[in-house]
């Protein structure tokens, strides 16, 4: 127990694990909005809108996220120039985001098709008999039904993405719970198994609200046909 | 089961009203020499059809026989291979919103009713006159309430579609297409969906519409309706338009051996 304490008198745990939630809100919030986009591109009667969407998803989806990590930093930093802040912390977090979301949008996309795939054919050609535009049927009938029929799919791409953002520590992100748990065992290495049980219960913690509320939400938000 | 119709040709005023309108003599719907196949099988044979203003045209025949598929091509729900298709004069755009303003101008009815399943019962009513047509909210709602009283489903306006029967559902589902004062309305088996006792309470809201002078290309199975409503049946069967006729020529004096056959088997029993 002492040594509990004293590993977290000396290191900001809490502080590490708020790193990861502030890049798995950011990223959440830039993937789900891209995601929407890649969804409306591949349902859009646009055939080259179609095959853009499909050809991003199919590559995002295949990519381990540690070379899109990586990348972030020496590819879109180092060579490209792509700049969020002077500040090194700052702009590195940003490039993370930016990394995470591109990776989890291709992944919101299929999820948010999974929910497509239960609204009915129906629905959407009675909006097009009524006259309503691509746009209007897909915001007022389709999205809705299509969100709500893919809240646990959602809901586990987001526990992905928590998870994933351990791997922000390949876009020197140093502040996350990865990066300051190797930290930690160098220094305390006799306390190694203690070091990884306090990450581990740290992430269960975390993940196991999440994965309830998307199963209340998915219930209550269930459309009923 | 149909018994409780009161049988009434179409009455001479809308007759009047629609010769009138019927400005340059054109039919309101013109189909002509319409083809079209899904993959290999040929569901389409040189459909040639024209329905005049005012005027109730039935469709009937065997299931396969393309009547869905030709009801679905008039609003572009299906594409055609070959042929025209003629609303008001127009041909019917391909695409944009050329097409999306001329199917605002022709209703359709579903067999699966078809709904918006996240919007209330009133929402589905108001949703395409606001957004299509620009109607302020108040009178769209005004004009929503008055059509549900009209297929007399008012009361339950605030429900969602799943609380519905299916016969109220269909009901809305015919004021939703109503809100768009279409010029002509496409019923695709409105009642082939509903339990028995539910057939009778839509087939009087369509009755009662064909009075009032709408304009109606109905496909369905229901030969009562046909024979006390229609003026004019369409028999197809395989692709093709066999005969057209009023309902007294088709039901009592069959020309084609196949529409003899098809009469014997659902007549008899």
């Amino acid at each position: 127990m002492s040594e509990f304490l004293q590993l977290m008198g000396e290191y900001d745990v809490l502080g590490a694990f708020l790193v990861n939630i502030e890049l798995t809100a950011w990223s959440a919030l830039f993937s789900l909005l891209l995601g929407v986009l890649l969804l409306m591109m591949r349902i859009s009667p646009v055939s080259s809108l179609r095959g853009l969407s499909r050809v991003y998803v199919e590559f995002f989806k295949n990519m381990p996220l540690t070379i899109i990590m990586v990348f972030m930093v020496l590819g879109a930093f180092a060579q490209l120039k792509l700049t969020f802040s002077d500040t090194f912390a700052k702009n590195f977090f940003w490039l993370a985001v930016t990394g995470l979301s591109l990776y989890t949008a291709a992944f919101v996309c299929e999820s948010l098709r999974s929910g497509i795939n239960t609204v009915p054919l129906g629905q959407a050609e009675a909006s097009r008999a009524l006259g309503l535009s691509f746009m209007q049927s897909a915001s007022q009938i389709i999205l809705p039904q299509a969100f709500r029929g893919s809240v646990a799919p959602l809901g586990n791409t987001f526990i992905a993405l928590l998870k994933n953002s351990t791997v922000a520590a390949a876009a020197s992100v140093a502040t996350e719970t990865s990066s300051l748990m190797s930290t930690m065992i160098e220094y305390h290495a006799n306390s190694i198994l203690l070091i990884f049980a306090i990450f581990a219960f740290g992430y269960v913690i975390l993940i196991i609200p999440i994965g309830i509320l998307t199963t209340m939400l998915s219930n209550k938000l269930a459309v009923r046909r | 089961m149909l018994d409780n119709y009161e049988k009434e040709p179409l009455n001479e005023a809308t007759v009047r009203k629609s010769d009138a309108n019927d400005k340059a003599g054109r039919p309101l719907v013109e189909l002509r020499h319409v083809d079209k196949h899904f993959g290999k099988l040929h569901v389409l044979k040189d459909i040639n059809l024209s329905v005049n203003q005012g005027e109730v045209l039935v469709v009937v025949g065997p299931s396969g026989s393309g009547k869905s598929t030709m009801c679905r091509t008039i609003n572009r729900l299906e594409t055609i291979d070959s042929g025209e298709i003629l609303i008001n004069g127009q041909r019917l755009p391909q695409e944009g919103k050329g097409l999306a303003m001329l199917r605002a101008e022709v209703g359709m009815v579903f067999q699966q009713f078809n709904l918006f399943a996240n919007k209330s019962i009133i929402e589905n009513v108001m949703l395409a006159p606001v957004k299509v047509r620009h109607m302020d909210k108040k009178k769209a709602y005004d004009l929503a309430m008055d059509l549900l009283a009209r297929v007399g489903v008012e009361s339950q306006a605030n429900k969602m579609p799943s609380q519905l029967s299916g016969g109220q559902q269909q009901r809305v589902a015919i004021a939703r297409a109503l809100a768009m004062q279409p010029k002509v309305m496409l019923f695709d088996e409105p009642t082939s969906a509903l339990d028995p006792e539910m057939v009778n309470e839509v087939l009087e809201v369509m009755t009662r519409l064909a009075h009032e002078g709408m304009t109606m290309i109905c496909v369905t199975h229901e030969m009562g309706f046909a024979r006390r409503v229609a003026n004019s049946v369409v028999f197809m069967a395989d692709g093709k338009i066999l005969e057209q006729g009023t309902p007294d020529e088709f039901f009592d004096h069959p020309k084609t051996d196949r529409a003899k056959d098809f009469l014997s088997k659902i007549l008899t029993h």
